[in-house]
């Protein structure tokens, strides 16, 4: 008897020290915003009433994005939680993947979190830890992205969170004054590019260049490749159906597809511009793999749109300039499936101020003010492209807003992690330093989880 | 007879280490080991003098183009240390996060353990020995399986059938320096209660008996008789244990988090890169940053490193 009144005791008497520290913790945040808050009703916070005032909450988000680009974010959002009188924690991880499953396990989630991929976003919603999307947020989601978005973050028929971000991973980069003075022109169909990788390969130049090293992603640009094919060999259905696992990984529609890039990667004709033979692919950092177009050493490198922050300083990034990117053509030029990737919003709590930060993400205000700092691209539809920082980012948002344009996420993020993070990067590695399409294309079916 | 078989061993235990140490300081060891210190200090060379070329030099080429094409620049430092946008480094700040997670994370395990210690081996109850061989055991526990459950104890505290019996922390901002320093000793005290107790139980039993017929108290045998003869152990641990939580990122990274506020260096480091690593040029100098100090503790401690991790091994 005497034990749990004694245990009772300890509840209570830890419960009090909480309380009190929680007491003074309130105490000590809670005048400043009320301060600020107050004195800044004008004209700036008109915009941010229809949020509602939060006056001393938090609310933190975690993201895997960092760096120069999260500075832009916060930077982004200071107006909005100036005005809300919230307080926005953000932290970005390199490890964000792993670190986020440690936090929701141990009980010290984010409360919001920016999932890069859905297939993570889904795993979270099927295990519970994520709170459904409230119906403002899913309102502004489905007025503002095309229905192809929306489908990645729902989860049995639940709304989780508006998308964020967006790159286009359907380009191919070239520079500009290289096809002018040598009169080349930009392909619009399959044939047309490959007839023109024949020219600037009789020119005594080889044509691409395309480097796959990531540290542990090793393989990941490839795996780029191999979709944006698929996508227009099999078209989108026959996309979804390859990524959810009812087309074989080793079906002969795949095994065409891959061997279509091979008649790229895999020719040393081709491949690589500025580095050596085809196996200097596997070698060669994804950052620096379209570098010796700068240098007259290679004239092609497909890769995503936010490889114009990679090119060396001082290279103009411009239809006129030192490099710009044209859609990969596929072999109808009337259909333009787009390939990319993007960030989803999902909350791990629905207090009213987490909400509040997610319709605002989601609204069209946000994408304008940050794209307004810098190099952004979202494919919310209200963005103006008059904001963008540079002619690849308006390039890439009139595709995402086109409405004749299909947009299938990067496969890879959403097929299970040991395939699509997994067997996947090391099979297409294989398969640049020799193996036959047959056998990696077998190695990944064979590994595609059985339950 | 006795006396003779002590006598023979002791004389062999004296020519076996004086036959290695003659071998060991002939020309030729110390030419193979002049070749396996070069070939170890390379790479750390070539980091250095990466660290000092310009961004566009060490992007397109190896840091041994240094010595055809000489080039030199600190701004990689300036970037990487002052940095005024918060993007660029501003590893000052992080730096003194750092030192501050650093300091209670080594001593705290150090005075524990040292009283652990002496407890274990100096102070006879009943179960001493399986209580030795509990923390011994711990050792083999591997740090990443507790990382979840002690998040979760202190984020919702403990609770056995349905009684909660200790309540979260509910640690906000700086005070989560408080989960780091409490991590990290949890981590700590079974390597160094091993350690130290160890080279206590060395210590002749006859000291101890002496001074408690003096009428000494543990404490003041520990005080004035022990701490002073252990000192090689616990600055081989206290060596240890900087080094470990100074390079440490799981622990921080889970415990301490990646704002500003907390975070330590390694941290900092893992996230300077950039989001897709276009800024990898920084890494040069950030790592050299965060290496000057564990540096400078070893190079002015490593007396009592090499003498502790001899100390221990070699009886009399």
């Amino acid at each position: 008897m005497s034990l749990p009144s004694r245990a009772n005791r300890v509840t209570l008497l830890a419960g009090t020290i909480g309380l009190a520290l929680a007491v003074t913790a309130c105490g000590s945040t809670e005048p400043k915003p009320s301060a600020s808050g107050g004195g800044s009703t004008s004209a700036e916070c008109a915009a941010f009433d229809k949020y509602g005032k939060h006056d001393g909450k938090t609310v933190s988000i975690y993201s895997p994005i960092r760096d120069a680009e999260a500075d832009l974010f916060q930077e982004a959002w200071k107006p909005f939680a100036k005005c809300t009188g919230m307080k926005i924690t953000y932290e970005g991880t390199g490890e964000f993947e792993a670190q986020i499953q440690v936090r929701a396990d141990g009980g010290n989630p984010p409360d919001i979190a920016f999932f890069p991929q859905p297939g993570l976003l889904e795993r979270f919603a099927k295990a519970g830890k994520l709170k459904p999307a409230s119906a403002e947020v899913k309102k502004l989601a489905e007025e503002g992205w095309s229905p192809d978005w929306a489908k990645y973050s729902t989860v049995d028929g639940t709304f989780y969170g508006a998308p964020l971000g967006a790159s286009v991973k359907s380009f191919v980069w070239y520079s500009p004054k290289m096809f002018k003075e040598k009169g080349w022109t930009v392909p619009t169909t399959w044939d047309e590019l490959m007839t023109l990788s024949g020219t600037i390969a009789g020119a005594g130049v080889k044509p691409w260049c395309a480097g796959i090293e990531s540290g542990d992603a090793t393989g990941w640009p490839a795996t780029d490749w191999i979709e944006d094919i698929l996508l227009r060999e099999i078209g989108p259905e026959g996309y979804d159906e390859w990524v959810s696992h009812k087309l074989a990984f080793n079906d002969p529609k795949v095994v065409a597809a891959v061997d279509k890039v091979g008649a790229i990667l895999k020719n040393d004709k081709f491949v690589n511009g500025g580095y050596g033979p085809v196996k200097s692919i596997a070698s060669t950092a994804f950052q620096e793999g379209g570098v010796p177009i700068t240098q007259g050493k290679c004239a092609l490198h497909r890769q995503a749109s936010f490889y114009a922050n990679f090119w060396p300083e001082g290279t103009k990034v411009a239809e006129d300039g030192d490099v710009f990117a044209f859609y990969l053509p596929g072999n109808d030029p009337s259909k333009k499936p787009v390939l990319g990737a993007g960030e989803f919003v999902a909350a791990f709590t629905d207090r009213p101020e987490v909400q509040a930060v997610q319709a605002y993400l989601a609204s069209a205000e946000f994408p304008n003010t940050r794209m307004k700092l810098g190099t952004y691209v979202s494919a919310r539809k209200g963005v103006d492209t008059a904001n963008a920082q540079n002619p690849i980012d308006k390039l890439s948002i009139e595709m995402l807003q086109d409405p004749d344009t299909v947009f299938r996420f990067d496969g890879s993020d959403l097929m299970p992690a040991a395939v699509g993070a997994g067997t996947f990067w090391k099979g297409m590695t294989d398969w640049i330093n020799g193996k036959d399409t047959k056998t990696v294309l077998d190695y990944i079916e064979a590994s595609w989880p059985k339950s | 007879m006795t006396t003779l078989t002590e006598t023979v061993a002791r004389t062999r235990a004296v020519t076996a280490p004086q036959r290695v140490r003659r071998r060991l300081t002939s020309r030729v060891a110390s030419a193979v080991a002049i070749v396996i210190a070069v070939l170890w200090t390379t790479p750390t060379f070539g980091l250095l003098l990466s660290s000092l070329r310009p961004e566009d030099q060490i992007k397109s080429t190896g840091w041994w183009t240094f010595f055809s094409d000489p080039q030199l620049t600190l701004e990689n430092y300036q970037e990487v240390l002052f940095g005024t946008s918060s993007s660029s480094g501003q590893m000052m700040s992080f730096l003194i996060n750092s030192i501050v997670i650093t300091i209670p994370s080594v001593l705290l395990p150090l005075a524990l353990s040292t009283f652990a210690a002496y407890a274990l081996a100096w102070l006879p109850f009943r179960g001493r020995e399986w209580i030795y061989i509990g923390v011994f055991a711990l050792q083999i526990v591997p740090l990443q399986m507790a990382l979840v459950p002690l998040l979760s104890f202190f984020s919702q505290g403990v609770e056995v059938f349905g009684l909660q019996v200790l309540p979260g922390w509910e640690l906000e901002g700086s005070a989560r320096f408080v989960q780091v320093w409490f991590a990290h000793t949890c981590f700590a005290l079974p390597l160094g209660i091993f350690l130290i107790h160890n080279f206590m139980a060395e210590l002749p039993g006859d000291l101890m008996e002496a001074a408690r017929v003096d009428g000494a108290t543990h404490g003041t045998i520990l005080r004035k008789l022990v701490l002073p003869l252990v000192g090689p152990a616990l600055a081989t641990f206290g060596i240890f244990q900087f080094l470990w939580v100074w390079n440490d990122l799981l622990v921080a990274l889970i415990f301490a988090g990646g704002t500003a506020e907390t975070a330590p260096m390694t941290v900092r480091l893992a996230q300077m890169a950039g989001t897709k690593g276009n800024e990898w040029q920084r890494l040069t100098s950030g790592a050299f940053v965060s290496v000057v100090i564990p540096l400078a503790v070893f190079l002015s401690m490593q007396r009592y490193f090499v003498r502790g991790l001899l100390a221990g091994s070699v009886k009399g």
